[in-house]
């Protein structure tokens, strides 16, 4: 198709979707022009201080090359930044190995225990001449990223039991589940962040303290656990009786039943849904800011909190949330293609 | 093990009930080693229940049920080692998608029986062929036709050497030309001394395999007779009026 009959096939088909088509076009020239004025003719690029972007009157984005440190590490001692980088990069390249379905064997377990105790150790130091970094000082993206990857990666197997459990025909556990997920859904993060943080060590004996960073972490896994556990058992509801049948009539026991009939078809159903949650928790990983640690949002908060700085904000924000929408794009591309894999062959 | 003496399965005395529904009254049947018995009855005569208690699918409430020596209670290691002994066959097949047919084959020998891997594939082969379809062992269950579906699962139901098959009414979920193919397999099954109970209503089937017939209504076994008095000469007035219906004088 050519390209004049294809603009009057999708643009001008009819009376209303040529107005619509104009009046699009003249909003889009009322915003692009000084947008792209903003961002690049005017913008301020490479080093310099607040008033080179005074003068240039666009975009800032000086602020980046200044701050950018401060912004992805947040205080983590200067000279050592080559930790969490290195550590991000590793947990980058768990995730991407993990993305790969010839790699879905028991040894991945290992692989993640293995890259998520180096990277402790990067983190910490305090081993093999490794200055220790206290974690009140860990911040910016690193924080995110341990905070997100190790609440998902925890509270995904927990989700699981949670949903078995409330379908299961023992009242005790099927008691605790429902009690469990029913009271956890039932209040919002903020407050089970502030309980772990806060409430939690006045239970502790004294002498005995959990570090911050643990506790927000335990919130969140406890927290992103009872709303996956929904979602896994909605899947679980899907699956026919039948299969469940054929599974105990060929002596399968009931994990094997669960494990290799059940589950792998439950949870491919519910890919949409679970994703989703993975993504609410890596943007919830935002919240912890309240309980006193800087991830990427308050690292960049706090970059923005030198006084010449201040008017550039919105350049700060912007960056900050192209780092979000970066890995969140990801994870949903991911699931788009995971359930296109999953359904070849079948059905 | 049972002597060649002893029933491989038997009911004594089986009573069930779905809340306050008495699906099964009494029920009792002795099963003999290499015996092929079908049950028929109209629609909630308990049929259906009675082979799935067999395998414990359901739970008996009353009564006792022996299959091969081993009593069903609430054992749950002995139910999972009866289940191996029993091979069932399912009206809606329920065949696993997510696997192959041959990964629907080697599953239960290899988890469950502890076959290495290379002898439960060569067995599972060998079960295609004998059931035709050796050609579709890569496909998925999805891709088949539901002859060729529950050919699989009669396979599959083989492959870890039962003792005895259930067969749950394996042709009423088939498209009329596709029932011949199944009903084939089970009779070549019959010819080789199978040990099978079938729930079907292909009474020409019944007529030309079955050594007793088994007729039920209501809950209760009406009638068990060799298929020869049960078709020509029923005894029970129900039974009459049941052949009377289905095969339609």
């Amino acid at each position: 198709m050519n390209p004049s009959s294809w603009i009057k096939a999708n643009l001008f088909n009819s009376p209303v979707n040529s107005l619509l088509t104009v009046l699009a076009l003249a909003l889009l020239g009322q915003v692009v022009p000084p947008l792209v004025d903003w961002a690049v003719v005017r913008a301020s690029w490479g080093p310099g201080d607040p008033e080179t972007c005074r003068r240039a009157g666009g975009a800032c984005w000086t602020l980046l090359t200044e701050k950018h440190r401060l912004m992805l590490f947040g205080v983590y001692p200067y000279d050592q930044h080559w930790r969490p980088l290195l550590a991000m990069a590793l947990f980058v390249a768990l995730l991407a190995v993990s993305a790969n379905r010839r790699f879905w064997r028991p040894w991945l377990g290992g692989a993640w225990l293995l890259t998520v105790v180096v990277i402790g150790i990067l983190m910490w130091g305090g081993v093999l001449g490794l200055v220790p970094v206290e974690t009140s000082q860990w911040g910016g993206l690193p924080l995110t990223l341990v905070i997100a990857v190790l609440a998902i990666a925890m509270a995904f197997p927990f989700s699981i039991l949670l949903a078995l459990g409330r379908r299961s025909e023992l009242p005790a556990i099927k008691a605790l589940s429902v009690g469990y997920i029913e009271l956890v859904r039932g209040v919002p993060l903020v407050s089970v962040l502030f309980m772990a943080s806060v409430m939690f060590p006045l239970f502790l004996p004294e002498g005995i303290t959990i570090d911050k960073v643990l506790r927000a972490l335990v919130g969140m896994t406890l927290f992103t656990a009872a709303y996956l556990a929904e979602a896994v058992r909605g899947g679980l509801q899907a699956i026919p009786k039948g299969q469940f049948e054929a599974a105990d009539a060929l002596g399968l026991s009931y994990w094997q039943g669960m494990r290799l009939i059940v589950l792998p078809q439950a949870l491919r159903l519910v890919i949409p849904p679970i994703v989703n949650q993975f993504i609410t928790c890596f943007k919830d990983t935002s919240l912890v800011t309240i309980v006193g640690l800087y991830d990427l949002l308050a690292a960049t908060k706090a970059a923005l909190n030198d006084p010449g700085w201040r008017p550039f904000f919105v350049e700060g924000y912007l960056a900050a949330a192209a780092v979000y929408f970066c890995f969140c794009f990801f994870m949903s591309r991911y699931s788009q293609w995971l359930e296109r894999e999953l359904a070849k062959g079948t059905r | 093990m049972t002597s060649p003496s002893q029933p491989i399965i038997e009911l004594r005395d089986v009573n069930k009930w779905f809340g306050a529904f008495h699906v099964l009254k009494d029920v009792t049947l002795e099963v003999a080693k290499g015996e092929r018995v079908v049950v028929c009855g109209p629609s909630g005569s308990g049929k259906s229940t009675m082979i799935r208690c067999i395998n414990r699918l359901e739970e008996h409430q009353g009564g006792r049920i022996v299959v091969d020596g081993v009593e069903l209670a609430d054992d749950v290691k002995a139910i999972e080692a009866v289940r191996r002994r029993v091979g069932m066959v399912f009206q809606s097949f329920n065949l696993f998608p997510h696997l192959t047919v041959l990964e629907n084959l080697t599953l239960a020998p290899v988890r469950v029986a502890g076959v290495a891997p290379k002898d439960a594939e060569a067995t599972a082969m060998a079960l295609l062929e004998r059931v035709r379809i050796p050609e579709q062992a890569g496909k998925f269950p999805g891709q088949l036709s539901g002859g060729q579906q529950q050919r699989v699962a009669i396979a599959r139901a083989l492959c870890l050497k039962p003792a005895v098959m259930l067969f749950d009414e394996p042709t009423s979920a088939l498209d009329p030309e596709m029932v011949g193919e199944v009903l084939d397999v089970m009779s070549g099954l019959a010819a080789e001394g199978m040990t099978m109970i079938c729930v079907t209503h292909e009474m020409g089937f019944a007529r030309a395999v079955a050594d007793t017939m088994v007729f039920m209504d209501e809950g209760r076994i009406v009638e068990v007779a060799p298929p020869a008095q049960f078709f020509d000469h029923p005894a029970n007035e129900r039974t009459k009026r049941f052949l009377g219906k289905i095969i339609g004088h």
